[in-house]
């Protein structure tokens, strides 16, 4: 590992993490590490299991073994809805958006779990496009939006670890450009960041280091200044 | 004496007004309903027999305790509402993961254990309830007499209903359920303990029908088979609205109680099927029923 690395602390520690949906083995001896203020990607294939990482660490997964550590509290174990509780925001892949809910109501339904939250104006300011929205129905807006609402309605919670689950799936370069700006704001607002992109020129816009996954583990990590000079090993890794 | 298409006004209005009692826990009965499906994903059962305790432990605390009727509007639905709490941890809960027909065929046959020990208990009589001091006697309208205590089950109810849909529709409270009942899983990766919510909310429809329960005591007797034969109306109502539809349960419950009356007046042989005519016809017109959304 590069020097200067450790100077930080881990936030998030994951340890030979085995994890299962039913019968079928999904995850094979996960190990990454994610330091306080970082932005890290999970990049890897379809099926290798990035999402199932990341519904590992909140717990939606019917059995987990091996670590996960968010600030040195092993998460194995814990009640499912006491994970996010120690700060730890998920923005799901398909954004989860209620329908049955307004704009205003999607926003303001994470309880808060700790202080120093974003505010309701600083998140406009964020995501202008969200502002005066309110009473509209959630699903009503566009995909682009959705995602916006999916990531506002975390920053209010003062969660400092947000999961973004594929931000930019689905959604045309103007919208990508968008979710980028912010997602390098909320990096200068010191949030620690776990991102799992297909889109790696995206995610080299924006992220510290890469973990490449295939097959249900971590195969390699990759620091982004020395991406170029790994492109190639890379383009073997996810196949294009 | 003037007269409607041939029928007196007393008759008319009086039929009315049975009506609107009939629909009235025809509302708050799919208004439970409709909570818990939307919640749980469980066609309860057991929902009938659950306001069949609730007139029982009225009429319990009466004989036993001589608590009367003011005590019993607050602690049957609680102690209903406990019970279905317990029901939910120690037997439903455990059925989430399996097909719907499971949650059926559990609370059909706690249904089931419910009125045969209340039968074993009390037989099939029924048990008088009275009408409380402060509600008896009536007021003379000009074109009907309306009896106080009837005037005040539909307030009580409509207010009762009104009150659950605003709670659910315009409340913090209910935004949570409202997500819960789209997406458990993200409410729950939100912090919230959805699996204590789905037990209180277990409760809060049951103590629902536990409250209708109170209401119905001094109007029909204290019966064990009260809600059996309450129940299947029950569940047309909640098809005809919509399944899990807040706002279908209560309209479609008012409203069928009081095309029911009226086919009373007009056509009394067929009073007993209109709704599951109407249950029939909004099947093959709009499938999801009239506030239900397709899925």
């Amino acid at each position: 590992m590069p020097d200067g690395m450790q100077t930080k602390t881990a936030m998030l520690e994951i340890a030979d993490l085995h994890g299962y949906y039913g019968e079928s083995h999904v995850l094979h001896g996960v190990s990454l590490e994610v330091r306080q203020g970082e932005v890290v990607t999970l990049l890897g294939r379809n099926g290798a299991g990035k999402t199932s990482t990341m519904r590992a660490i909140m717990g939606i997964m019917g059995k987990r073994t091996g670590s996960i550590r968010f600030q040195g509290q092993e998460l194995i174990g814990m009640a499912q809805h006491k994970i996010p509780r120690l700060g730890i925001g998920y923005v799901p892949e398909e954004r989860g958006i209620f329908s049955s809910l307004s704009v205003d109501e999607n926003l303001t339904l994470p309880p808060v779990v700790k202080e120093g939250g974003m505010t309701i104006p600083q998140i406009y300011d964020l995501f202008p496009n969200l502002k005066g929205r309110g009473s509209t129905q959630g699903t009503r807006l566009s995909g682009g939006e959705q995602q916006m609402l999916a990531i506002a309605r975390i920053l209010r919670t003062g969660a400092t670890m947000i999961l973004l689950d594929e931000p930019t799936e689905g959604l045309a370069p103007v919208i990508i450009e968008q979710i980028g700006v912010a997602v390098r704001a909320l990096k200068a607002r010191g949030f620690t960041i776990v991102l799992v992109e297909q889109n790696f020129r995206f995610a080299a816009t924006i992220a510290d280091r890469h973990y490449v996954m295939e097959e249900g583990h971590v195969v390699d990590m990759i620091p982004n200044d020395q991406l170029e000079a790994n492109m190639d090993k890379l383009h073997t890794y996810l196949g294009v | 004496m003037f007269s409607l298409l041939g029928v007196p006004p007393q008759v008319l209005f009086g039929q009315l007004l049975l009506g609107l009692i009939n629909g009235s826990f025809y509302a708050l009965l799919s208004l439970g309903l409709a909570v818990i499906f939307g919640m749980l994903n469980v066609i309860n059962f057991a929902h009938g027999a659950l306001y069949m305790v609730g007139a029982f432990v009225a009429w319990l605390l009466l004989t036993y305790l001589g608590l009367g009727y003011w005590w019993a509007l607050v602690l049957a639905p609680l102690a209903v509402g406990l019970l279905g709490i317990a029901l939910e941890k120690s037997m439903l809960s455990r059925l989430y993961k399996l097909d719907h027909l499971y949650g059926l065929l559990l609370t059909f046959g706690l249904a089931l254990i419910l009125e045969g020990a209340f039968r074993h208990q009390y037989g099939v009589s029924g048990q008088p309830y009275p009408i409380p001091a402060a509600l008896q006697g009536g007021q003379n309208l000009g074109f009907m007499f309306l009896p106080n205590y009837r005037a005040w089950v539909v307030v009580a109810s409509l207010t009762i209903c009104f009150g659950t849909w605003f709670a659910i529709e315009r409340t913090k409270l209910g935004a949570y359920l409202r997500a819960a009942t789209e997406n458990p899983t993200l409410v729950q990766a939100f912090g919230i303990n959805v699996p204590v919510m789905v037990s209180l909310t277990y409760g809060f429809g049951v103590a629902l029908a536990g409250l209708a329960g109170v209401l119905a005591a001094p109007i029909y007797q204290v019966s064990p088979l009260m809600g059996t034969n309450l129940i299947i109306i029950v569940f047309a109502v909640v098809v005809i609205g919509g399944m899990g539809s807040i706002l279908g349960a209560i309209v479609t419950g008012l409203g069928l109680g009081l095309l029911e009356g009226l086919t009373k007046v007009f056509y009394p042989e067929a009073s007993n099927i209109v709704v599951f005519v109407v249950m029939a016809i909004v099947l093959l017109i709009k499938p999801a029923g009239l506030f239900g959304r397709e899925r």
